[in-house]
Parts: C-alpha cells; structure tokens; sequence
C-alpha cells in the first residue's frame, strides 16, 4: 500500500476497519483534480503510478485514455477529468498520475492530477452529499469530510466507473 | 471433510457423469451387458466404500440396487423399459445422497425404503433374494482385501482373471479399473492455473528476448535463444492441452435430459452431436455447461412439437436437434439448431407489450430480427406454461449475459414452424495464437494469422494500386475486384494533427515517436505512397483492409477486453507485444460488420431478410413538416400541388380570412395551427392543395423532408385534422387529414353537398346525384388516403378491406356507380374479385376501375380482361379522378360530377 502506514499499529487499524467495521475513522488516499481534493478508500487502491505509456483505445468512449501494461495485466486508463466534465488539465502542471483500482474482477487506471498523503478521516467530519451539487458529483460522491483547510469528496469508485460501463 | 470422503465424493461423482451417457444408450439397447456391467460396477464401488466409510442409507440402497443389477448384467432377468426408469431412479437416489454428503458433511436425513422395496420385489420375482446377497458379501471382503495389499493382489488378481468363476469376476474388474487408473493422474486446478500463467509470462520473455536478439545478429546468444524459443513453444503447447477439453464433455448430459424431456412431454426427440471432440480451455467449459443445458432445454420443451402436431405440418414425428461445434479464426464456434416450430413473432409482440417494453407503434416499426431479439431481455418467456423443464423466464438473458463475460457472443435466428437455430460464438480466449502486426495512423494492431489469407503492397500507380469507385476503394486481386476499408478510417483516427492531439500525445516520452510518424503518415499519405492491403476471409467474403504497415508475425496472448470495451465489434481482445506496449486485436468479423451489411453473409438472416421484403408493401412518399409543435407531421406528397414560399406581407386579410395573390386567383391560406406563428416572419412555407380551380395553401413552419416510406397509420382518437400516427424514420409523426383543412377553407368543396360527414353515411340518405364508389383496398393507409382524395372531388365512398367483405357488401344489397379496387390483395385479388363480380347480376354492369403499383403491359391486358374497363397506377390522382369521371360520364351518360 502507500509509503506512510507502515507500523504495526496503522495495520492493526486497517485490520480493525477491515473485521470489525470501524465506523469512527477510516483511511483514505487523497487525491487532487482540478483544486479538488478527493478521497479513495485506501483499501480500494491497488497501486499509485507515475507517468505510464497509454495505448489509446480507437472508438472508445472519450473518458476512456486507452490501456496500459502494469506487470503483465492490462489496465484500461479512465481520464477522471473528462468522466467528471472537467476541463483538460493545463500543459505546464506537473504530470498526471493514476490510481490503479479494481472493479468486478478488471484493472482500472484513474488519471488524476497529484496523490496526496494517506488521511484518517474521522467519523465525525463526515457530511452527507450538500442537496445543491451538481448531479454527476451526487451520483459519484459518497459524502463529504471537513478537513482543516478543505473539503475532501469520497469517491464512490464502483459508482464511477460504474458511469463508465453504461 | 475427512479426506476419504472427499475423495470418495469425488470419484463417484466422476463415474456418475460418466453413467449419464451410457444411460441414455442403455435405453435403446436395454440389455446391453457392456453397459449393465459398467453399471454394475460403479454400484458396486459405491456400496462397497460405503460401508468403509461409514455411509448406512448410501449402502442400503446402493446395495439393493446392485443386487437388481447384478440380475440385468447376468442376464438372469430382462430389463425392460420399466426398469431402466427404475434403474434411473436408482442412480438419482445415490447421486442425491451423494450431494447432500457434499454439501453437508453427512448423509441427509430420510429414508430410500419405497425405492428399496421396488427393487426387493424385482428380486423377488426373480426369485434370487438370498443368492445373490450372499455372492455379494464374498466379494465385499475381497474388495477389502485387495484395497489394502493392492499391487500384489493385483497382480494375481489379473493373472487369474480370466479363469476365475462368476462371483469373483467383480475383484478382477475391479483390479483392472484400478490399472487404467493409475494411467492418469488427478492434479488440482490452481496448479495448472499458475502452471499456465507462468508459461504465458515466458512466452513473453521470450518473446522479448527474440526482438532483441533480433537487433543483435552476431551473437553468441543467438543459437541458444533459437534453442530456447523451441523448447518454449514446446512447453507452451503442452501447457496448453492439460487445460483443454473436449466440449463432449459439456455435453454428456445433454442425452440424458432430453430424455426425460421427451418422457415428460410427450415428444420424440433426436439429438444428435457432432464436434464433441473439439477441444476448448477447461475454465470456459465450465462456464458455457449451464447456458448449453438452458438451452438445449429450450429446444426440447418450447421448441420441438409433439408428434401430432409434427406430422400435421407435414414434418417428420421425431424432432431433431442438432449440437455442431468447431474451430474457426480463434473462436469457438457452438450451434443449437432444431427444426422446431421457431420463435413465435405474435407471441413476442404480446410480450413485449405486455411487460412495457415498447409500443404498440415501435413493435410494427420493427423487422423480424429485431423482434426476435427481445426474448434476450430479462423476465422474458413466452412459454404460456412454466414448467419444470424451462418457462421461468430467467433463461436467455442469464445464458447471454455469462457468454458476454467470457468474451463471446450469440446469435439468434429462427423461423416460424421451421426451427431456430443459435450460434454461440466463443473465443479461445487464453490461447496464445500468432498474430500479424500492423500498423496505421501510427498505431499498431495485432490481425489473427489464422484469418489473414495473403499480404499484398500496393504503389501509388501501376497495376497494383488502390481504385475508386464513387468513393469505395477496391483492388483488382488478381481476377476478382477486392473491396477494401481502411483501418484508419475505419478507426476514426483521421484526425488532422490539432493542438489538441498534440497534447495528447507529448505526456510520454514514447508518445513523441507516434508523433513523428504521424506526421510523417501524413506526408506520405498526401503521396500517395505504398500502402498494405490485409486479404481477410471473414465466412464467405473476402476483403481488403488497408494499413499503412506491416511489421511481423509475433506469438500474443490474447486477454479479453475490459467490460467497457465490449461493445466495440472491431475488436475481440487485447494484448501486451514484446517490448511491453499494449494493442489491441482486430476481429476480422467485427470489421466486415462495421463496414455495411453487404459483409455479412448470413444464410439464416438473408432468408429472414428475404420474408421480409416479400410482405412489404409498396412505399409511399410523403412529405414532412413541422407546424406549432415538436412533432413532425406528414401529408402524402401526392395529396400536394405545390410547395411555395408566401412572403408575409403579401398575404392580405379579406372577410376574416388570410389570402393571397396565386396565379390569378386568390388562394386562401389556413395555418395549420394557431400555434404557427405568421407575423414575426418574412417568409412561410406554404403547402398548396389544389384542384381544378381551387386552390387552399397550408402554412407551416418548416418543411422538413420528403420520406419514401412503409407506412402503417395508427388511428389515434376523432382528432379531425389528422388521419392518425404512424412511425416515419423512427419518429412518431401525425399525418394530416387534408379534408379536414380544406373542409374549413371552403365548405363547398364537396360540390354537391356542404355539411357532409366523413363517415360514409347509410346509402338512403344520399341523393343519387353524388356518384357512389366502392373502394376495395387492403391497406389500411391507402384507403384513408383515398377516401379524402374521393370526396374532394366530391364522390360518396364505401370502403371495403378486401374483396370477400366487398361482395358481402353487394350480396347485403348496396349499389354503387364504379368500383375502384385494388389488385394486390390478400386472399382474393382484384383479378379475381372483377370476374366474381361480372359473374353476378346485381353489379355486372357497375364500371370498375383497377388501381394498382403493378403497371406492366401485360398486368393492364390482365386487368381490361377480367372485367376492369380501367387500369391505373396507384398514387396517381390526376389520371384517378379524370379516369374516374370518364368512366362515369361514358357509363351514364352525361351524369359527370367532377
């Protein structure tokens, strides 16, 4: 998993949210697209990567980047900004990075912009979904947390790419 | 679960399934001693375990029934077809209890005394209770006895075989069941599993390490590569058979369960299989068992017939249904055909209204095909009768959706009281096959080498260049002229180098290669320089797909497509090359498909097509337009004069109404609606009705197309400015009731009469000066088109649908002046019905006019001949109403009315 958790007790958490269904935190990997900061259950991520070598996929639907090799699977790369309706990323912005996760039994690459650290959210920052956003968001956020400075969306992955497989 | 029993569950699960087979042949050879003593001894090593295992209810009926056995296999007793029902019913018992160990760890709770005590009274009437029980327990203890000192007794055991009396017969059978056993050898899955995945990822690195010695020519790493490639492509081939099946054994049971089918219903059905050796990978077996069951199933209970009703349709008593599997271009390919009685097209329709699936109007916009296609959708079953064998509705789109998933696809057609047949397609999906490497608009693709017949080159002149026919390259193969698609376009991947590509492709160091020879693709595209035509064969056609290279033969494997993906009929897979990159698959099938229909040779689909056209009816034209609202609206364009554009402020308002100067007369305009806005514009479409001298101009907004269609009017309520609604291009469209506009502009435009109703009104209450017509015309749109038509010109009209109603309506005594009739109908046609009529007295001397799509010379000459003093072509209103006033005038004459 991620570079952060480590010691025995972080594991020991992840275990406990794992068997007991630790309702009062949960860990996340944080994620920026477009100055939004979202949240992926860590337990969902498979892998983090850097830049990768993407075959576009002719005829495809256009969120979809192409395919990309990790280690002998084949990986379809989905562009969260145009899945979300977002504006290309600009030029001069570092390079994207992706989110390897798995949905019924099939590798999927997010393209976001930057991986932020590994997060324990706690239960009580957690909001449900504010009546005013925006359609696509509702259907793929599960809720919100306060963090100190920001707002963090949890990302509803199966939902997301559930979008994707109309 | 104790091992024993596990491995005690396993085997005899194994014989079991093996039985199935051989039951079904032992009902047709019911004293077969091969067979009974096959029987026998699986019986037999059941009950003997049993009772080593510690299993009471599994022994005391495997027991009895091995008793019963034994008498069948000795031939101290005839098996009849009772028996071998019982014999069944046996194998199900400890086939159920065997289960139930399975699933629980015990035997269930009950008792098998009712089957027990059918079998001791075979026993009894054999009268060789007690006998027999005793050979048994002999054998027992020597079974023991050779479990625990197996290879010496074994040997022994098979030397003496042959000389050794009856009862100890069972010890040797036994011995010599365990030799062919230690033949094979009994290995998990998982292992061959990672066994697989480990030679799949040396094939890789093998073949990495070849495109590299590949660059390196003088190596001493070069003979031992080639060494290792062999041994490698060995191993892989090897790999590959421990995982392969023969599909037989998907379909072992299948005899067993059209059996009972055939039983329970009451039918004779044959099945009959061939290819069941064609081997596939052991994972999509498993897999494609269940829906082959389902279907097959399907076959037997909705589609064969019983015997009676066969043979009333003149079809042999036994139905047939056909298994046919084989290999083609990395596909599996498995058939389920019947000659049944097809799919039910009405039935369908019912269903598909009756679960709110679609409309009344959309279901009739639909071809047979399309129709057929629903029984995929969930819920579906138009098997008035759940039965126990199939009807629950959960069947086809449980069956479509598990061949999806492993990547295959199935195809459904069938005929009415011919059968159905469907084709399930499956790919050989963890194969390693070769593959031919292209490439085109700077991206690289892998073709199956099995579907490539030859490479050809092609230069920008001379013989061997790509020719243009109005758009549609073609090459000239030798003697045939090939058609060709290109990948590119085909692709979408012609796009022009925008900024917006550009960036696309500078996020990776890699990606700047494609960039370059994307440009350059292009300069040598502006060219015209050599391209590569991949010759496929794809069924019975051939073509031609053009690429802009070719690199080489590499061995892949194939993994299938993300779920995303799967719609995409071009491609059937995807894999990762040598040097790491992913590509995609190109499907030579998929391709013929997106390139247009003329591809895709179907026999199945062209005789379906070919029903199809055969019951069209002619097309009508008609114009569209749009006035007040979204929906389009539609008038049959021979109802219209002309189409004009009125200048708005030529339009001069005069008692009331809108006018305007049209060639030399005033025309009134009427907008359709009051929704159709006039003021705010300059201009308005206008659609003119005119006749003689009168003139009446419809004004609409926007005049959208004209369609050449199939139309089938649906009447929608007493709304009076439309005819109904049909499905025109796949939009509801209103047709408009001219009469109604043209009634409102001028109210004596039926001449004789102002206040005229739109039904035909009871003959008494019409003066004899309006000129009846009767108008016989199946089709429902025409005879709504006609009658409006009729009675602008100011007749009386009675329409009949057809023929037969026609003379009922003589026979009940109206009168008429001229019949117009069709000649193109069902069950009676205009030929026929005019001789019935000259036949009779009361209208043989009424005119008829013949209206039809068919004008042939020789049609006209059949038509003057049967009694039609007129022919004319249907549509063509002005020789209509003027034949239709010569005819009367020259009748009656000097009693014209138009």
């Amino acid at each position: 998993m991620s570079a952060s958790s480590t010691d025995k007790t972080a594991h020991e958490r992840i275990e406990g949210q794992l068997l007991a269904g630790d309702d009062k935190q949960r860990d996340f990997l944080t994620i920026v697209i477009a100055d939004q900061m979202f949240g992926i259950p860590v337990l969902q991520v498979q892998d983090v990567l850097g830049e990768q070598r993407v075959t576009k996929i002719p005829l495809s639907l256009p969120e979809v980047a192409g395919a990309l090799n990790l280690r002998g699977r084949i990986v379809t790369a989905i562009d969260v900004r145009k899945k979300l309706g977002m504006d290309k990323r600009p030029m001069d912005t570092q390079k994207a990075m992706s989110v390897v996760v798995e949905y019924q039994g099939e590798l999927y690459s997010l393209i976001i912009d930057r991986v932020g650290d590994v997060l324990t959210l706690q239960q009580e920052d957690f909001e449900d979904n504010p009546a005013t956003l925006d359609q696509l968001w509702h259907d793929i956020s599960q809720g919100i947390y306060r963090l100190e400075k920001r707002l963090l969306v949890v990302l509803d992955v199966p939902k997301l790419l559930g979008k994707v497989d109309h | 679960m104790d091992d024993l029993i596990a491995e005690f569950l396993t085997e005899t699960n194994e014989s079991l399934a093996e039985l199935d087979v051989d039951l079904v042949k032992l009902e047709q050879n019911p004293n077969d001693k091969d067979l009974l003593s096959k029987i026998f001894r699986v019986i037999h090593t059941v009950k003997g375990t049993c009772g080593f295992l510690g299993l009471p209810r599994l022994e005391k009926t495997a027991h009895k029934a091995e008793d019963v056995l034994g008498l069948f296999r000795d031939g101290a007793l005839e098996v009849t077809s009772e028996y071998v029902t019982l014999i069944f019913e046996s194998l199900d018992r400890i086939k159920y209890i065997v289960g139930e160990i399975e699933a629980n760890g015990a035997e269930p709770e009950g008792s098998d005394d009712e089957l027990i005590a059918k079998l001791a009274n075979i026993l009894k009437e054999a009268g060789e209770d007690d006998k027999v029980a005793l050979d048994n327990s002999m054998s027992l203890d020597e079974i023991m006895a050779a479990a625990e000192n197996e290879a010496t007794e074994k040997q022994i055991l098979q030397t003496e075989g042959k000389d050794l009396p009856a009862p100890q017969a069972p010890e040797a059978m036994e011995a010599r069941a365990s030799n062919l056993a230690n033949q094979s050898l009994r290995v998990s899955v998982d292992v061959i599993e990672n066994l697989m995945t480990m030679v799949s990822e040396l094939v890789l690195t093998r073949n990495q390490l070849l495109q590299i010695l590949r660059t390196h020519n003088d190596s001493e790493f070069g003979a031992p590569l080639l060494r290792l490639n062999h041994v490698v492509s060995d191993l892989q081939e090897g790999v590959m058979k421990t995982r392969m099946q023969p599909i037989g054994n998907a379909w072992a049971k299948l005899p067993r369960i059209i059996r009972d089918i055939s039983m329970e219903l009451g039918k004779k059905i044959e099945l009959e299989m061939q290819g069941k050796d064609t081997e596939l990978d052991r994972q999509v077996l498993e897999l494609i068992k269940d829906p082959l069951t389902h279907m097959v199933r399907n076959s037997g209970d909705h589609g064969i017939e019983t015997p009676k009703e066969r043979l009333a349709k003149g079809k042999p008593e036994h139905g047939t249904i056909r298994l046919n599997s084989y290999h083609e271009g990395g596909h599996i390919i498995i058939e389920i055909a019947d000659d049944g009685k097809g799919l039910s097209t009405q039935k369908i329709k019912d269903k598909i209204l009756a679960n709110g699936l679609a409309s009344a109007q959309e279901i009739e916009q639909l071809s047979t095909q399309q129709i057929q296609q629903y029984i995929f959708k969930a819920g579906f079953s138009t098997a008035e009768a759940v039965t126990s064998v199939s009807g629950r509705g959960v069947g086809m789109d449980v069956v479509r959706t598990n061949i999806e998933k492993i990547g295959g696809s199935i195809e459904l057609s069938s005929v009415e009281d011919e059968g159905t047949t469907i084709a399930i397609k499956i790919p050989l999906t963890l194969a390693i096959v070769s593959a031919l490497i292209v490439q085109s608009a700077g991206e690289r693709f892998a073709i199956p080498q099995l579907t490539v017949k030859e490479l050809v080159m092609t230069s920008s002149d001379g013989e061997t260049r790509i020719e243009m026919i109005k758009g549609s390259p073609v090459f000239r193969l030798r003697d045939h002229l090939l058609p060709l698609v290109s990948l590119q376009t085909l692709l979408k991947l012609d796009k022009p180098l925008t900024d917006d590509v550009l960036a696309d492709l500078t996020d990776h160091p890699d990606n700047q290669r494609d960039i370059d020879q994307s440009q350059s693709q292009s300069q040598s595209q502006k060219q015209g320089q050599g391209k590569y035509i991949i010759v496929m064969e794809v069924g019975a056609c051939v073509l031609g797909v053009i690429v802009d290279r070719v690199f080489d033969t590499e061995e892949i494997v194939v993994k299938p497509v993300a779920s995303i993906l799967k719609d995409i009929d071009i491609f059937s897979g995807n894999t990762i090359l040598g040097d790491g990159s992913v590509i995609m698959i190109l499907d030579p099938s998929g391709i013929a498909k997106s390139s247009g229909d003329r591809f895709v040779a179907d026999s199945a689909n062209k005789r379906a097509a070919q029903i199809e056209d055969d019951t069209q009816q002619s097309k009508t034209a008609l114009l569209l337009f749009q006035a007040g609202d979204q929906t389009p609206k539609a008038v049959p364009l021979a109802l219209v004069s002309r189409l004009e554009d009125i200048k708005t402020k030529d339009i001069e308002h005069t008692d009331g109404r809108m006018v305007v100067q049209y060639r030399d007369s005033l025309m009134t305009l009427l907008p359709y609606s009051s929704a159709v806005s006039i003021e705010s514009f300059d201009k308005k479409p206008v659609l003119v009705f005119s006749d003689k001298e009168k003139a009446m101009g419809l004004v609409v907004d926007q005049i959208i197309d004209i369609a050449e269609e199939h139309i089938d009017i649906k009447m929608t309520g007493k709304a009076e400015d439309m005819l109904g609604s049909a499905i025109i291009r796949g939009k509801t469209t209103d047709v408009i009731n001219v009469s109604h506009f043209l009634h409102q502009v001028d109210r004596d435009w039926y001449k004789d009469h102002g206040d005229e109703p739109y039904e035909p009104q009871d003959d008494m209450l019409i003066s004899h000066d309006v000129k009846r017509i009767l108008l016989v015309e199946d089709s429902p749109f025409f005879r709504n088109m006609m009658m409006p038509l009729l009675k602008i010109a100011g007749y009386h009209v009675t329409a009949a649908e057809n023929a037969i109603d026609a003379l009922a309506i003589c026979d009940n005594g109206a009168d008429f002046d001229v019949i117009l009739s069709d000649i193109e109908m069902p069950e009676m046609n205009g030929f026929e019905f005019a001789k019935k009529i000259k036949e009779q007295e009361k209208w043989q001397n009424i005119p008829m006019v013949a209206l039809s799509s068919h004008t042939t010379q020789k049609d006209i000459d059949r038509g003057l001949q049967a009694g039609f003093s007129n022919y004319i072509a249907k549509f063509d209103r002005d020789t209509l109403l003027t034949t239709l006033s010569e005819t009367l005038s020259k009748h009656y004459n000097g009693g014209a009315s138009s």
